[in-house]
């Protein structure tokens, strides 16, 4: 049933490609009942493999002479990222309810990236996942190029590029496994068991993990996802940091640790510390998680500070991974799914809720409008998905990073302690930039502009249903996940055993 | 080796003639010249389904017509195809309707144009279904004088100069070819062998992967000829396809060029070059070019990565897709030359002979998809020009997607093809090359796939400019394209996604023939 999530997207997509212009009402409902229905999906998905393995979906030989099959299947983690993504996608028609300009085709692009998605967490062969991953680049594309604001094209192309470089590597890796397995099957499954050596896993995992690890906003390589956030439309800044982030780090796992588990192997020698690629990469991880924070404490452009806190919180994925145990892996895949849901909020906020109504989004002019008065939702709602950024217990937040810092913890100390800075960091910036852009008292420059000390008396156009539902329904989400971290752990934890068990050491 | 066609029906030969016959026809139909080549270039690909259907499934060269012609000098008339030439018929076929297609504002001597193009047809058919080295360089030769006279009577400003260069390099290709295979006929002509068939292909090939080819040639002309025999057909085909660096006049003649033109250049005409090493460069001079291997390499990894590069530096649209189509088949040397590895390492070792076979299937597939994409995409300048008064640099246009939102959507699919997007056929041929060449020559296909990413940089930039930003007051009436166009396209469309999703129609057809060549070739 799963596999009807990407078929229904493609199609919506389609059908919405098709449709004539001047259908903004149609289109939006169109959209929104394709991701109500992928959601719905995902959701039966989700309770049907409920204590359930790995489940096949759909094996059709694809090339047969290349061994290269349309494999779809699920396992804990793929249903908890499906869910996410299907959440995401609802969320995302709903912020995009205002787009007025070529509506069919933006929710025709969305929905393309969104089917793209589904199908890369779907994918167990490959080359599939692969092509899922390569088909996802342009829709993103197009969405940040016509509808995006700040900078659109220099960060559409940047953005790009660095998908393009990305799986170039990716690439490389995959047809340099698929030839020393000299095997006749591109499913993970055959690669995983190929007996690799040791030496191509030392020089192909750090390829294959660097390529994925790009799209996940690994420090150095981060540099795309902030710009890109920043002028990206709303609904495909939700994506880009809800969903498309997970898509490399979920690479990362499901492909670069899997598939060469030995490249983790120590070097037999060490530099300063560092002595396998595992070090190398858990230490670009804290750099990025206290970076990428110290960053974000420094914007002055509200949409940057939430743009490097998914710098910083992807961090704690790429971290949790790098523990190599149970409890610090099974953190990483919830916090994909706690990001997902809060970034995705976050950007909501910020960048449809606030923006739509102040057409600022500098902190130094929205200080000046007194916004816990005038929007109480947003203001609400900003508290509320801060809390959650910031790891606040009762929200998903709160389970995910502790469970990365205990494997952490497990695996090498000083990782935590590093990322305690980060954690701490990270209230500050949250706070701060809420403390500036909802309950600032400071006054607006009324010797400079008149106008603009007379506009805060107009009230602001009043927040419509799809804002409230789209809110609602990620909070609920995070809510549920923090206070019941069973649902999701019973169905990751399984999967997690079995990838360890299978590879990853 | 050979097998024999349907009984009595001549169906290569009626497939050349017929564009000849339609040419006479359309010199004299004047006005309605392009009806005659539009009904004449139907037929033509009517007729090459048939044959692509009517191959032998084992993958060996069918529909075999072969009579003497003038046995005392070894020539003789020898035509069959397998897959390899099937397919390029097939490419031939839709890209001259393509170009007949898009050339409908024709006014100056529409009769001799599109009689000229038809010509061209036939020699592209002959040289893909030859089998006889006199035979197959007549037609080489046959294409080349229509295509001369297409870009110098319709060409652009600069089309005297551009034509010229076109012409004298590949003549000179041309003479180093005719000169290697008279060194090869008068080693091959003694009393030992067969003078009826010393200019066969097959025979040939036999002789050389017997070996006794080259003892044959060192007997008679010295012990380092077979090299400068095989360079010397090396540099035929290089300046063909081109390669690096003899490929200097393709940016000009393709610029200049009537775009419709540009589309027979590209889409059909640089296949010749490749087809001609598939065909008589690695059978004849296998081990010689695995000799080479080293520089050929070098020399190919200069062109995908030169290439690509140079595009990146262009601002008119057909100089942009003129060095992009130099890199795309720059990855088509790169694995003919890749596979050209020396007999002892791939001896009892399938897995090298199963990466041979997937670059070998790779640059066939690549030939065909490169060529539908780049004649497709020229096919949108002509368009392009046509509704700006013949503008085509990427800065004279912008945003052009609010005014004609299906053509900027058709022509970023092709341009998404061309960049090697997996689902668009541009993608699979790529990809069986880079894992054929992978474990061939590692070095060389991580060099190369620099290419891929500034190729990548380069068609995303050319979107940006003209789909994208705001519209100049020039294209704010920039018409969309209008349903004769519409329905032109959408078979060309249908195709790019079929290939690119289920590759295996092609594949299917063409690998018995990969692996029947590779069984014939020596390295």
């Amino acid at each position: 049933m799963l596999a009807f999530a990407i078929y229904l997207s493609f199609a919506g997509a389609f059908v919405l490609a098709l449709l004539p212009k001047g259908q903004p009402a149609l289109s939006r409902w169109l959209a929104l009942a394709v991701a109500v229905a992928g959601l719905a999906l995902a959701v039966q998905g989700f309770a049907a493999g409920m204590g359930q393995g790995r489940v096949t979906i759909v094996d059709l030989p694809w090339v047969p002479s290349m061994g290269i099959h349309f494999l779809l299947a699920a396992d804990g983690i793929s249903r908890v990222l499906v869910l996410l993504t299907g959440l995401a996608a609802v969320a995302g028609v709903l912020f995009s309810w205002n787009i007025e300009v070529r509506t069919n085709e933006f929710f025709a692009f969305f929905l393309a990236l969104i089917g793209g998605v589904y199908g890369v967490f779907l994918s167990f062969d490959l080359f599939l996942l692969f092509v899922f991953y390569e088909i996802a680049i342009v829709p993103k594309y197009f969405l940040i190029a016509i509808w995006g604001s700040t900078r659109r094209e220099y960060a559409a192309m940047k953005l790009a590029l660095y998908s393009f470089a990305g799986s170039a590597m990716v690439l490389i890796g995959l047809l340099a496994a698929y030839a020393t397995a000299g095997s006749h099957s591109t499913t993970l499954d055959a690669l995983a068991h190929a007996n690799l050596p040791v030496s191509f896993q030392m020089w192909c995992f750090p390829l294959v993990f660097t390529g994925f690890a790009i799209l996940a906003g690994m420090w150095p390589f981060h540099t795309w996802a902030p710009t890109g956030h920043v002028a990206a439309p709303t609904a495909a800044s939700m994506l880009l940091a809800g969903v498309v982030m997970k898509l490399g780090a979920y690479g990362c796992l499901r492909v670069g640790m899997a598939l060469f588990p030995r490249g983790l192997d120590p070097w037999g020698f060490s530099l300063i510390g560092i002595g396998s690629w595992r070090d190398v990469f858990a230490l670009l991880a804290v750099i990025g998680i206290v970076y990428g924070a110290l960053v974000a404490l420094a914007q002055t452009d509200f949409k940057f500070v939430i743009g490097y806190s998914s710098v910083s919180h992807m961090g704690f994925v790429l971290l949790g991974l790098m523990t190599l145990n149970q409890i610090g892996m099974t953190g990483a895949v919830m916090q994909m799914f706690s990001h997902g849901i809060i970034a995705g909020l976050l950007f909501a906020i910020v960048g449809r809720i606030v923006y739509e109504r102040t057409h600022t989004r500098q902190l130094a002019e929205l200080e000046t409008m007194r916004l816990s008065r005038r929007l109480p939702f947003a203001a609400t709602a900003f508290v509320i998905a801060g809390y959650a950024s910031m790891g606040g217990p009762l929200f998903s937040g709160f389970w995910a990073e502790v469970q990365v810092l205990i494997g952490a913890w497990q695996a090498k100390p000083w990782w935590v302690a590093a990322a305690g800075v980060g954690i701490v960091i990270g209230v500050a910036y949250t706070w701060r930039a809420m403390q500036k852009a909802f309950f600032s008292d400071a006054l607006p420059h009324a010797e400079h502009d008149h106008e603009a000390a007379g506009a805060p008396l107009h009230a602001m156009a009043a927040i419509t249903w799809p804002e409230v539902t789209g809110v609602s329904l990620l909070v609920a989400a995070s809510l549920v996940v923090g206070l019941w971290p069973r649902i999701l752990l019973d169905t990751i934890e399984p999967a997690v055993k079995a990838l360890l068990a299978g590879g990853a050491q | 080796l050979e097998q024999p066609g349907m009984s009595g029906f001549h169906i290569l030969t009626l497939l050349t003639v017929l564009p000849l016959i339609g040419a006479a026809v359309a010199l004299a139909a004047g006005k309605h010249a392009r009806a005659v080549a539009l009904i004449t270039t139907l037929a033509a690909l009517a007729l090459a389904l048939v044959v692509w259907t009517e191959l032998p499934a084992n993958g060996s060269i069918g529909l075999v017509e072969q009579y003497a012609w003038a046995p005392s000098l070894g020539i003789e008339y020898h035509l069959g195809v397998d897959a390899l030439g099937a397919l390029m018929l097939l490419l031939s076929a839709i890209v001259t309707l393509m170009s007949v297609d898009a050339a409908h504002r024709v006014h100056h001597q529409p009769g001799l144009y599109f009689a000229l193009v038809l010509t061209l047809e036939a020699g592209l058919f002959g040289s893909f279904t030859a089998l006889n080295f006199f035979h197959w360089f007549l037609y080489w030769e046959l294409s080349l004088i229509p295509a001369f006279f297409l870009i110098k009577l319709w060409g652009g400003a600069r089309r005297g100069p551009a034509a010229t260069q076109f012409f004298i390099y590949t003549m000179a290709g041309s003479v180093a070819l005719l000169v290697s295979f008279l060194g090869l006929f008068f080693a091959t002509g003694s009393p030992l062998f067969s003078y009826a068939k010393s200019m066969d292909f097959g025979y040939l090939t036999q002789l050389a992967s017997t070996g006794v080819l080259e003892a044959s040639v060192k007997a008679h002309l010295g012990p380092t000829a077979m090299i400068w025999l095989a360079i010397g057909v090396l540099a035929g085909f290089a300046v063909k396809v081109p390669m690096f660096p003899f490929h200097t006049w393709l940016p000009a003649a393709y610029a200049e060029a009537p775009s419709p033109v540009t589309m027979l250049l590209t889409g059909a005409m640089s296949k010749m070059g490749v087809y001609g090493l598939l065909r008589i460069a690695l059978p004849l001079f296998g081990s010689q070019i695995s000799q080479m291997r080293t520089p050929l390499l070098v020399l190919a990894v200069a062109t995908v990565v030169m290439g690509a590069w140079a595009a990146a530096a262009q601002k008119d649209l057909k100089r942009i897709f003129a060095y992009s189509s130099v890199n795309h088949l720059g990855y088509c040397l790169l694995a003919i030359f890749a596979l050209a590895v020396p007999a002892a390492q791939t001896l009892n070792n399938p897995a090298a002979q199963a990466s041979q076979a997937f670059a070998l299937n790779g640059v066939i597939l690549q030939m065909f998809n490169h060529g539908l994409t780049a004649a497709t995409l020229f096919w949108f300048v002509a368009m392009m020009q046509q509704r700006t008064g013949g503008h085509r640099g990427i800065d004279q246009f912008g945003g052009l997607r609010k005014p004609a939102p299906v053509l900027a959507g058709l022509m970023g699919i092709a341009l998404f093809s061309s960049l090697g997007l997996p689902g668009l056929n541009g993608f699979p041929g790529e990809f069986l090359i880079f894992r054929g060449v992978f474990s061939l020559a590692w070095v060389a296909a991580a060099i190369s796939i620099l290419g891929l990413l500034v190729t990548a940089a380069v068609l995303l930039t050319v979107i940006q400019k003209v789909f994208l930003g705001p519209v100049p007051e020039h294209c704010a009436n920039f018409p969309d394209l209008h349903h004769g166009e519409r329905l032109a396209l959408a078979p060309v469309f249908g195709l790019m996604l079929i290939v690119g999703v289920v590759p295996s129609l092609i594949v299917s057809t063409v690998n018995p023939t990969v692996q029947n060549l590779l069984a014939h070739w020596r390295f």
